[in-house]
């Protein structure tokens, strides 16, 4: 209560070497990072890498075993508390109780948050009105389609006016429709000062936040603005399939030393400037052996390959 | 404070607007006492006290199966949240640790107490005669089992993963321990070593408190029966123990 985290200047995140173990294996290795006030910022990796676990952290689920973590200056460990009164949490699986009412879940989640009367009346409203939920206030949440409950859970969440908003998953489940309006309420919320933390498996959620950070079996292999992330990779990506992508690969790189042809999924890539000129270039260099040649704009995908050797989806199979 | 009000608000709206649950927790102890107390009236002597027959001498027995049943099974509530992800929203928000074992326990505990003192008003079918004082006396009583129960019932769920099995524990640890309080056969008159197993059931002193509260005087087979003070301290004692049992349990923080 007397602490007063809203200092501007001060990260709304500040992460250092942060560890967590299961019985079962470490799931975050030191994880170092820092998300400024008001940016939509993400946690991009494959199931698996340890986006839940650091999320849990940060929701105050779990137990910090190593490191340090800040939340608007105010320590996640120490200040549990305190921490917890300016989060706004969603859930991958919506935290509703479905026996209730969209309304009396917002009241419940009001009152654990110290809320009530009319202050409380006038934010519920608020919020279904937002989120498009007013038809369905008395409707029970297990009544409702898996979008609803995510909308209803976002407006829980927002209720309380939280200066953080953590989002786990927030696009699982949810239809082309559904998430542009999630993504349109996310960039709202960035507007009133708001900062958004989500973590995802979707390349094309990773470009929507301001900046990111790539995880990958517990550690963060890059971080930057998704267009910085991409220019590592310095050009466009050429991939070339055929019959025997490893023969082929090398008669390329004997062919062209200065392509360094690499390959990856069962094909062959190449990082070049101006790839377009080289595909004339490859089909006529080696004949009859290439099936397909495509040349692509880098996605974050190929940044998490360039940086990890395996891909994004289903990353446990290529890894 | 308004998030242990809501925790125990929610535990009885849930409650209501699944009438299954009340008329299962409530009605197999009913069928036990009637079909059982009537059977067995006949041939129940009670040593050192005639006239009391097995009807009324089961009867707080009955009350105290009442209520066990329902506070424990009020706790599969605790399962459900966790698999549902409703307890995650719980333990995120700022509220005290303390405060949320409280109000889940008190919701548990106010449903198992509103089901045996439902039951209470049966006491003159049972042939009791009882006074408006002792009737609040037992509802007092019913009250500290109710919430000492919940508790246990609560770190018991928090440890189990499936409502089945929670189930299987519970018939396996459950009916021995109601068996061995005093409630179907009297202390004494009981093996020495079966004497011994039921002074350790903390029921015991439940069902005790309860039989005292019902007879002015002595109450029949009242004989090596600890006294009804010392049974609610027992009582409260076991309550508090089983409270910091869930408020460690909860901290530890496991959740799936």
């Amino acid at each position: 209560m007397t602490a007063q985290p809203s200092e501007e200047g001060l990260p709304a995140v500040q992460a250092q070497g942060v560890e967590y173990s299961y019985p079962g294996g470490r799931a975050l290795a030191g994880l170092d990072f820092r998300v400024a006030r008001g940016e939509i910022y993400g946690f991009l990796g494959p199931n698996g890498g340890g986006k839940t676990t650091l999320f849990r952290l940060l929701a105050t689920l779990l137990p910090l075993q190593r490191g340090t973590l800040t939340v608007l200056g105010a320590d996640l460990v120490r200040q549990a508390r305190e921490v917890r009164r300016h989060l706004g949490v969603v859930f991958q699986n919506p935290s509703l109780d479905l026996q209730l009412s969209v309304a009396e879940n917002l009241t419940h989640h009001g009152w654990l948050y110290g809320l009530s009367g009319r202050d409380l009346a006038t934010r519920i409203d608020r919020q279904l009105e937002r989120f498009g939920l007013t038809d369905r206030r008395d409707q029970r949440a297990r009544e409702l389609s898996g979008g609803l409950r995510r909308r209803t859970e976002i407006a829980k969440a927002l209720l309380h006016d939280p200066r953080l908003l953590l989002l786990d998953e927030p696009s699982t489940g949810l239809d082309p429709a559904a998430r542009r309006d999630l993504w349109d309420a996310l960039t709202a919320l960035r507007q009133d000062g708001v900062t958004v933390l989500l973590t995802t498996h979707f390349m094309e959620e990773g470009d929507r936040c301001d900046r990111l950070a790539l995880l990958d079996r517990g550690r963060l292999v890059a971080e930057g603005t998704p267009a910085v992330l991409k220019e590592e990779i310095g050009g466009d990506v050429v991939t070339v399939t055929g019959p025997d992508p490893q023969a082929l690969a090398r008669d390329l790189a004997a062919r062209f030393p200065e392509l360094a042809p690499t390959v990856r999924d069962g094909s062959v890539r190449l990082e070049r400037e101006r790839a377009h000129e080289w595909v004339a270039r490859l089909v006529e260099a080696l004949p009859g052996r290439i099936d397909a040649v495509t040349v692509a704009r880098p996605t974050l995908e190929d940044v998490f390959l360039h940086r990890t050797g395996h891909r994004l989806y289903g990353g446990e199979d290529a890894a | 404070m308004t998030g242990l009000w809501s925790l125990w608000r929610r535990e009885l709206v849930r409650f209501f607007r699944q009438p299954s649950r009340v008329a299962g927790a409530a009605g197999s102890p009913l069928l036990f006492w009637l079909l059982l107390g009537s059977g067995l009236s006949s041939s129940f002597r009670l040593p050192g006290a005639a006239g009391v027959d097995y009807l009324e001498y089961f009867y707080p027995g009955t009350l105290v199966l009442v209520v066990l049943f329902a506070a424990i099974f009020s706790t599969i509530s605790i399962i459900e949240d966790r698999r549902e992800g409703f307890l995650q929203g719980v333990l995120a928000a700022p509220v005290s640790r303390a405060a949320i074992v409280a109000g889940k326990v008190l919701g548990g505990a106010t449903l198992a107490w509103l089901q045996g003192a439902a039951f209470l008003l049966l006491a003159p079918v049972a042939g009791l005669h009882v006074s408006v004082a002792s009737l609040l006396a037992a509802a007092g009583v019913l009250a500290l089992l109710a919430v000492a129960l919940t508790a246990l019932g609560f770190a018991c769920a928090w440890s189990v993963d499936s409502v089945q099995g929670f189930h299987a524990i519970m018939n396996l640890l459950l009916v021995p321990l109601w068996l061995l309080s005093g409630a179907v056969f009297p202390l004494t008159g009981a093996p020495v070593w079966l004497a011994a197993l039921m002074r350790l059931n903390p029921l015991t002193y439940g069902v005790a408190a309860l039989r005292q509260t019902f007879y002015v005087a002595a109450a029949p087979a009242a004989d090596g029966l600890p006294g009804a003070g010392v049974s609610l301290l027992i009582l409260a004692a076991v309550g508090a123990l089983a409270f910091a049992a869930d408020l460690l349990v909860l901290r530890r923080g496991r959740l799936e």
